[in-house]
């Protein structure tokens, strides 16, 4: 398939905008991805058409909306090649998805003294959830170390686990770092003492192929608005077999089959885990951004972005005083820096007043910029539609913005 | 000089630099000009929250009026506080807790004063009135 940047970038209505009088070069896709027409129609079509609410009437409306959130469902199924639609939990977003099993996985089946295995390099949303859990319970989190490149230290890994071990919860694509962990083998090591793995997707679902049989992954957890999808949808992957045993999530609506006050039935799964009316827009239109990203073909973005990645990565390299935070060697679409003597924040200031919007601070990885004792960094984050004269454009304002602060 | 006094010089001032780009060369200078904090106050007790960057404040009262004294890791934001320092230090507690500062929209940076913006120069003006709230009342 041939991939055509000309004709993708005039999908994505909002790459034609100037900010501060100068056209937008968006580099901030690791927080949240700019959406494509066929997005943004659906989500129209949606609300002019067929809006009702999904699950309940037997009128024509809620069928059609109804018919149409199950659909995404197969549609998420196919994608990330899951054996069943059922183990598709459409949730809020990657956040939802992780607290969801931190608590009815977490709750029921980690005690006091049992330990879960987290890395360095996770996002708060994959730190606090267990955080919470071990307050609550009395359990014991650990930590897979990096080392300077921000690569994770497997020995140290394999190191970790105990009789203790209940969960081990990581992610694919470090947000700060770029760096792409090596899943399937840390899945392989975790399912060797037994011990189930949340994989934390939220970077990797618009760049990586996914397929949750082949890692064997456990739990896997993504956001909708990263994948060129709604805000406010995102998915919890997990194996039928550990979906059937953990407890419903909230209580509500279409997650029972019965209410008396007595007792309560369960719905089935997804439904139990799927309280009250959902983001209804969302769910339908993550469907389209999934045929967005099939249409043009991962494997295609993936080449197109590594491309771009070491386009970006040896421009970059070219001014003075900078220094990469996150060298690893399978990287993925983040390049995250910072400038002797300069800033994060000065630099995003003036980056912003030339129309290039990329993202200073800790990125929600705090434990990260210890770990490299540095109070934040400059990140840019690509994307499928992202340009080499976009990067040339970075290059040039960020030779503006340093003239300006040293 | 009153607060006003001062601010109507700030805007006249700004009003020099039509490009943002000489706006932001001249914030970076008043950075430099900032009476700098103490090291020995450089610490969380006089850091204010909601900056990206870091921000350390010191208020101090000498014969009744409110003097400030500060720095911040980054540039663009050590301009910032250092042209509140400008205007608020060396008025009295009163004088600085009612002012209104209408200078901040003047000048063109309005959108700093967004109570979501990581400067969080909002948090600069509310840390520094209260400081003289503060003042006010042990004094």
């Amino acid at each position: 398939m041939i991939f055509d940047i000309e004709k993708i970038r005039t999908d994505f209505p909002i790459l034609g905008r100037e900010v501060n009088g100068r056209p937008l070069v968006y580099f901030d896709n690791g927080a949240t991805t700019q959406k494509p027409k066929q997005v943004i129609d659906a989500i129209t079509r949606y609300y002019a058409d067929m809006n009702s609410n999904v699950h309940r009437g037997v009128h024509y409306l809620s069928q059609i909306s109804t018919d149409a959130f199950e659909v995404t469902r197969r549609k998420v199924q196919a994608f990330i090649h899951a054996k069943h639609e059922h183990e598709i939990i459409i949730t809020k977003g990657t956040t939802e998805a992780i607290n969801i099993v931190a608590s009815c996985y977490g709750r029921p089946f980690i005690d006091a003294g049992d330990e879960i295995i987290i890395s360095a390099m996770e996002h708060h949303s994959n730190i606090v959830p267990w955080q919470m859990l071990c307050d609550e319970k009395g359990c014991k989190l650990r930590i897979i170390p990096m080392n300077d490149n921000g690569e994770l230290a497997i020995e140290a890994y394999k190191s970790l686990f105990s009789e203790r071990t209940k969960l081990v919860s990581f992610t694919y694509v470090s947000n700060a770092l770029g760096t792409v962990n090596p899943v399937k083998e840390m899945i392989d090591i975790a399912h060797e003492h037994g011990v189930p793995v949340l994989v934390d997707g939220a970077q990797a679902i618009q760049h990586v192929a996914i397929d949750v049989q082949a890692l064997d992954v456990d739990f896997f957890a993504f956001s909708g608005h990263k994948m060129y999808g709604p805000t406010g949808v995102g998915v919890l992957y997990g194996k039928e077999e550990l979906l059937n045993k953990m407890p419903p999530y909230q209580g509500g609506g279409d997650m029972i089959k019965d209410v008396t006050f007595e007792k309560t039935t369960y719905n089935e799964l997804p439904f139990k885990f799927e309280a009250g009316t959902p983001n209804i827009e969302a769910g339908i239109c993550l469907g389209d951004a999934i045929d967005y990203i099939e249409g043009i073909g991962l494997d295609a973005i993936k080449a197109y972005e590594d491309e771009l990645l070491a386009y970006a990565t040896s421009r970059l390299s070219e001014i003075e005083g900078i220094r990469f935070i996150g060298t690893a060697e399978q990287k993925s679409s983040v390049i995250s820096f910072v400038v002797d003597g300069v800033h994060p924040y000065d630099i995003g200031v003036i980056l912003d007043k030339l129309g290039i919007a990329v993202r200073t601070g800790h990125h929600c990885a705090q434990p990260v910029m210890d770990a490299f004792d540095i109070p934040g960094t400059v990140r840019v984050s690509l994307a499928m539609y992202n340009t080499k004269e976009e990067v040339d454009a970075l290059i040039e304002g960020l030779k503006r913005a340093l003239n300006m602060l040293l | 000089m009153t607060i006003n006094e001062i601010q109507e010089e700030l805007i006249e001032d700004f009003s020099f630099y039509q490009d943002w780009m000489e706006k932001y060369e001249y914030i970076i200078q008043l950075g430099k000009e900032v009476p700098l904090i103490k090291e020995e106050y450089k610490k969380d007790d006089y850091i204010i929250k909601g900056c990206q960057s870091k921000v350390w404040l010191y208020p101090e009262l000498r014969d009744g009026k409110v003097y400030f004294t500060a720095d911040s890791d980054a540039v663009i934001t050590k301009g910032l506080v250092s042209l509140m320092v400008k205007v608020l230090s060396g008025h009295t507690p009163q004088e600085i807790a009612q002012t209104d500062l209408y200078f901040i929209d003047k000048i063109g940076l309005k959108e700093h004063l967004s109570p979501t913006r990581a400067n969080g120069l909002l948090s600069m003006v509310k840390q520094m009135k209260l400081y003289a709230v503060a003042l006010q009342m042990r004094a």
